[in-house]
């Protein structure tokens, strides 16, 4: 029976793998959900990030430098008071992230390209307050540097964990040899600081020579996804690897989670990066994908809306189009399946105050995902 | 005879200018797409089945030159038949400068044996606007 029982879970597990999501009648079917999507907007072009107030009312950042405030579905005109937004490649307008007491103090997180040369960017967070449909007492809290010309690799994402810590993550630039493994400049790392931008004394490199202090991990190449594990209170990211190579990874002070010494992927043109999978004194990830699904966007499901996922990682996938869940089992990822397979690239996913999971997607626009309950 | 030979020499001259133009223009333009192309349509061009189109012996792009330009310019978005493959993705905004606009364009254009034709100029891409202007 043991056996049997066994043999069983192996073989969902391979159903799980092997089945997409399909869909019938705009019902998308996975293993153990039917869903429905619910457009939320469809006006918006590049919709980066969205964060959702507790009156259920959305900001939306347009990453071509617009934010918008989305009520009952209907979109704003654009909100007044952002910086100057660098845009080139992948950077611009990025992510929203609201201050764990923003009912009392409505401090809104928002990171971006900034260039003090109109040439040369790098990620940059702001933080501000909403007043009508005005952004009031900005404060920068963070920049990274060098600044660069690169196109891509900008990292971006934010999240606060339980404590209050803001984690701020920084692609390499483009620049893996001179980056990631340099604690000397901001890039191809996570940081870690107060929720005013200073930085925390008991960060692992406030006291090495030369190193940048917000440093919290490094070793990353773009990490896109970014969000607090509800059970262990830990920050768990994902990154887009080069050729394969897409990693998650649960992060902790201090790591090296090696790129570009170590990784699952290969060059573009099908050339090795390093012969290197694993090296000591740096991390393994906890999962990692060949081919690359392009993660973007990632929320671990909680409270009463999908209850058959409780605990699972939703992640969106820009390159296939799809939701992508990773059951879990405590920090190993026990199955995986596509979810709303083909429905759109996928930025941003988070689930509401209502538990509700709302996606934002590129060309598209901003859905809700229901249940489909007989 | 004579002026014959000179504007030979001239034609060549003018030929083999074009061509180192369009040698270094393709120079720095392997360098745009290896930054802000090679992750959906590869090293190779071909794209990725399904999802990404190719440009390596692209019919669209061989074909439609202004339209070419004017995805690389302001992104792409909505159906578009390639090599008799219909793909329905959206390429965002890459917010290159013009020249760098030209010179990828003659980067995918002139490799994986494609046979481009002319080389794209800075003014072809500044005539380029966001949406097709009415043909009289």
């Amino acid at each position: 029976m043991k056996l049997l029982a066994r043999g069983t879970s192996l073989f969902l597990l391979m159903v799980g793998w092997l089945t997409s999501s399909c869909q019938q009648n705009g019902v998308f079917s996975t293993t153990q959900l039917d869903l429905q999507t619910e457009t939320i907007s469809t006006e918006f072009k590049n919709p980066w990030s969205f964060a959702i107030l507790p009156d259920g009312r959305m900001l939306v950042t347009e990453k071509e430098g617009e934010l918008f405030i989305l009520e009952n579905g209907v979109k704003s005109e654009p909100v007044a008071g952002l910086p100057e937004i660098f845009v080139r490649g992948q950077g611009g307008l990025m992510d929203l992230e609201l201050h764990p007491s923003y009912d009392e103090n409505g401090w809104i997180y928002i990171s971006y390209g900034s260039s003090s040369d109109g040439r040369e960017g790098n990620t940059t967070v702001m933080r501000a307050k909403l007043e009508g449909n005005t952004l009031t007492d900005q404060e920068v809290i963070f920049k990274a540097e060098p600044d660069s010309r690169r196109g891509q690799h900008w990292g971006g994402r934010m999240e606060f964990d339980k404590e209050g810590y803001l984690y701020i993550s920084v692609g390499d630039r483009g620049a893996r040899d001179e980056n990631p493994q340099s604690l000397e400049n901001h890039s191809g790392k996570i940081h870690r600081v107060h929720d005013d931008g200073s930085v925390p004394s008991d960060n692992p490199f406030v006291n090495v020579d030369r190193a940048v202090a917000s440093i919290y991990s490094y070793g990353h190449r773009n990490p896109q996804g970014m969000a607090l594990n509800p059970t262990t209170g830990e920050i768990w990211t994902h990154e887009h690897g080069p050729r394969g190579g897409d990693e998650l990874n649960v992060i902790r002070a201090g790591n090296n989670y090696g790129w570009p010494v170590i990784t699952y992927g290969i060059n573009y043109n099908g050339t090795e990066i390093t012969p290197l999978t694993d090296k000591e004194g740096m991390q393994q990830p906890v999962t990692y994908w060949v081919p690359s699904i392009a993660p973007c966007g990632m929320t671990f499901i909680t409270g009463d809306i999908y209850p058959e996922w409780e605990g699972s990682i939703i992640l969106g996938s820009l390159k296939y189009q799809y939701l992508h869940r990773c059951e879990m089992l405590g920090n190993k990822v026990i199955m995986q399946e596509k979810v709303l397979d083909g429905f759109g690239r996928m930025r941003t996913v988070r689930q509401g105050p209502d538990g509700y999971l709302y996606c934002s997607i590129e060309g598209k626009g901003i859905f809700k995902i229901i249940p489909v309950r007989s | 005879m004579k002026y014959w030979i000179i504007s030979l020499v001239t034609a060549c001259f003018v030929s083999f200018q074009q061509d180192n133009d369009l040698a270094a223009s393709m120079e720095r333009g392997k360098e745009i797409y290896e930054d802000f192309c090679i992750a959906c349509h590869q090293a190779d061009g071909k794209g990725l089945p399904g999802a990404f189109p190719p440009l390596a012996n692209s019919d669209y792009l061989l074909n439609k030159r202004e339209a070419s330009i004017r995805a690389v310019k302001y992104g792409q978005q909505g159906e578009i038949v390639v090599n008799d493959v219909t793909y329905n993705a959206i390429m965002t905004p890459l917010y290159l400068a013009d020249d760098e606009v030209a010179d990828v364009m003659n980067y995918i254009l002139h490799s994986w044996e494609n046979k481009g034709g002319e080389m794209v100029t800075l003014e072809e891409v500044e005539k380029v606007k966001e949406v097709e202007e009415a043909k009289e």
